[in-house]
């Protein structure tokens, strides 16, 4: 009796197993298998020309932060890494606070549009966000290179003499990134600001709250977890972004994803690559982990 | 003293243009318990947002305490609204919603947490001063609500139906509630609802209305008793509808030829024509009384009889066409059994009839 029923429920879990097989076949290959891969190749040796030997080595992961001078192997900070990783936060920040800025009042709008004509504002929103990413970088480029719209205008009405130089800084990347990923942040404010409930706005305007005021004490805290969202699905892949700053940023303005770029393709330095990625996403998991606690925090004193 | 003058609000432009006030007035004295009724959609909600400033009329004046309203933002009027679904605020406490509006005024600290805690005690919601709002009950939240509209001492409190939600026992104590804070405080309380009952039990005067315009304002017992025209009369309470020839009037007495033949004096429709044509009579069925069919106003024969506890309907086929409803209180040891099919009469007293304007 008691041996019939350990089978069986041995048999149970066993079927159990072998159902699950699929997906954990493709969990490990897909998710964890490439990730192990490069957690790897991070502690290997390079290869010659490109790849690497199978040789442990903690150098790449040590030259993230570090150098050893060629000369007089005096060792220093590696600068040119630094200055990347903190112009990608940087940028990534800014580009936050800037969709934010923007997205916000254009949620607002469209959540207060009479509802049959919300969707077509949203489309006008999503097509762009549609379009190649390419495609919408060249466009940016455009607007903003010397020749481009922006300074044939002003040149045009003779507010400058010569053309602002816009195309290659940091400012073309700013503008470049917040375009392409404004979509994120209007969506979920959008989705949240959609189910406020507008008698609280006039409640606010009854309780003598000037327009300011009931965007900070009421229409705000209420779509917050809307802006939270946007603000990570905006900050995580602007800190990876690679096609925007590469053409944007013409190899002038590089960030963390041209810099793993550059390992893996023309300095050949797969193991540097491999420790560069892992600490881009360890950047995400800390900015993440920060920013949920903070808010976490909020909420638990709001409860 | 808020002055309605002429407001008009139209929604839409052209064809679908639609009026939901037309040319509306009214006077609202200081301290006065003021009920808005009618049916739904005849205007109420957007008068009361009119009068807040969350719309803007398309025509009309606005004024209270002879000072003009309308060009005045919401946030600048000493005016606070109970919302029909209350509308707190969810991220804040109980006490944090009630102390929302003091703080916008930029009230010294000691002050609002002063008037904080009495308005609390005052709905006695104390012991949830901490508690978010989505933690209390329905009737808990519209206590909230109230002092929260209350807690910065405005000079009119507006309250669109912020009863409807509640249970018959709860809705009993919060009229009673209410009544206590308009006296307490002194505020003028303009009070909207759909339910006639309340209206005539909680208000000092009442405005009747009907597609966006007043068809009569006056207080509760006015409006029972005197209807100016059938709509008022059909609306609040129940009553009998009798077509009669006007002889003549004079002052608030107008002579009447009822169907039967009979005459009497009715209270003349103010305003209504003063003699001569057919007018429709309005009476209470607990205003007439049924007696045998002799020498009675109105002979008829007896169709049912309705036993509802603390009274009796007797429905009445009057000889002279239409049916009339006599309502009897019970009293025991002093009935008096009448069978269907009986040849009865209806009577009622000279002036308790009310000529109807239309
Ligand atoms: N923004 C608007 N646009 C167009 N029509 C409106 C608008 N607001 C209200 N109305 C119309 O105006 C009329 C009066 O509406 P209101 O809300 O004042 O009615 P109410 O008397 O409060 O009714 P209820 O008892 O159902 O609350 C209704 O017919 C309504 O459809
Ligand atoms: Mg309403």
């Amino acid at each position: 009796m008691t041996d019939l029923s350990t089978i069986r429920s041995r048999r149970e879990t066993r079927d159990r197993w072998l159902l699950l097989t699929p997906a954990l076949v493709i969990l490990t290959l897909a998710a964890m298998g490439p990730l192990l891969i490069v957690v790897i190749y991070s502690f290997l040796t390079p290869g010659d020309y490109g790849g690497v030997e199978w040789q442990f080595s903690w150098t790449s992961w040590f030259n993230v932060v570090a150098e050893r001078d060629f000369f007089t192997e005096e060792l220093k900070l590696a600068d040119a890494h630094l200055t990347v990783l903190w112009r990608s936060v940087k940028l990534s920040l800014l580009t936050v606070i800037l969709s934010f800025l923007v997205g916000f009042p254009t949620a607002y709008f469209i959540a207060t549009r009479p509802a049959h004509k919300r969707d077509m504002w949203m489309l006008l929103i999503m097509i762009p966000f549609w379009t190649n990413l390419l495609i919408r970088t060249f466009a940016i480029m455009q607007l903003i290179r010397n020749h481009g719209t922006i300074n044939m205008i002003l040149l045009g009405l003779g507010i400058v003499d010569e053309p602002v130089q816009m195309l290659y800084t940091e400012f073309s990347l700013l503008v470049g990134m917040t375009y392409v990923y404004l979509p994120l942040m209007i969506l979920p404010v959008y989705a949240s600001m959609e189910r406020l409930d507008f008698n609280l706005v006039e409640a606010g305007y009854d309780l003598y709250a000037t327009r300011f005021q009931v965007l900070r004490r009421v229409i705000f805290p209420l779509v917050k977890p809307g802006v939270v969202a946007g603000s990570i699905l905006v900050f995580v892949p602007c800190l990876g972004a690679y096609v925007t700053p590469r053409v944007l940023g013409g190899g002038k303005q590089l960030m963390l994803g041209n810099l793993i770029d550059l390992q893996f393709g023309q300095l050949r330095n797969w193991p540097l690559g491999a420790a560069l990625s892992l600490t881009l996403l360890a950047v995400v998991m800390v900015a993440l982990v920060f920013y949920v606690r903070a808010i976490g925090r909020e909420g638990e004193s709001d409860v | 003293m808020i002055e309605i003058e002429g407001i008009t609000k139209t929604f839409g432009e052209g064809a679908s243009a639609f009026t939901a006030l037309d040319d509306v007035s009214i006077t609202i004295q200081s301290n006065e318990f003021f009920t808005l009724l009618g049916p739904s959609g005849c205007g109420k909600t957007t008068l009361l947002r009119t009068i807040a400033g969350f719309l803007d009329p398309t025509r009309g004046k606005l004024a209270l305490d002879g000072e003009d309203l309308l060009s005045r933002p919401p946030y600048q009027r000493p005016v606070n609204t109970v919302f029909q679904s209350y509308a707190l605020f969810p991220h804040m406490t109980v006490a944090e919603n009630i102390a929302f509006g003091l703080e916008m005024l930029k009230k010294p600290k000691a002050q609002i947490k002063a008037t904080v805690d009495e308005m609390l005690d005052l709905v006695q919601m104390a012991p949830m001063a901490d508690r978010k709002t989505a933690q209390i009950s329905g009737g808990q939240q519209q206590r909230v609500a109230l002092a929260r509209a209350l807690a910065p001492r405005p000079k009119v409190l507006l309250l669109d139906e912020p009863l409807s939600a509640l249970d018959f026992k709860l809705r009993k104590e919060m009229q009673l509630e209410l009544k206590r804070l308009q006296h307490e405080t002194g505020i003028t309380f303009v009070f909207v609802t759909h339910d006639q009952e309340e209206a005539l039990t909680m208000s000092d005067r009442i405005a009747v209305m009907n597609l966006g315009t007043i068809r009569q304002i006056g207080g509760p017992r006015d409006i029972y008793d005197h209807p100016a025209e059938r709509f008022v009369a059909d609306f609040i309470g129940d009553t009998n509808f009798l077509q009669a020839e006007l002889l003549d009037t004079t002052g608030e007495a107008a002579r009447i030829r009822l169907g039967s033949g009979a005459e009497t004096t009715a209270r003349a429709a103010p305003g209504g024509p003063g003699a001569g044509g057919q007018v429709t009579v309005a009476v209470r069925p607990e205003h007439a009384a049924i007696t045998g069919a002799g020498g009675a106003l109105l002979p008829g024969t007896l169709q049912e009889v309705v036993y509802f506890g603390t009274d009796t309907h007797y429905h009445v086929d009057l000889d002279c066409g239409g049916r009339f409803v006599v309502r009897v209180q019970n009293q025991p040891g002093h009935m008096q059994p009448r069978e269907v099919g009986a040849r009865v009469g209806i009577d009622f007293a000279a002036g308790i009839g009310q000529v109807l304007k239309d």
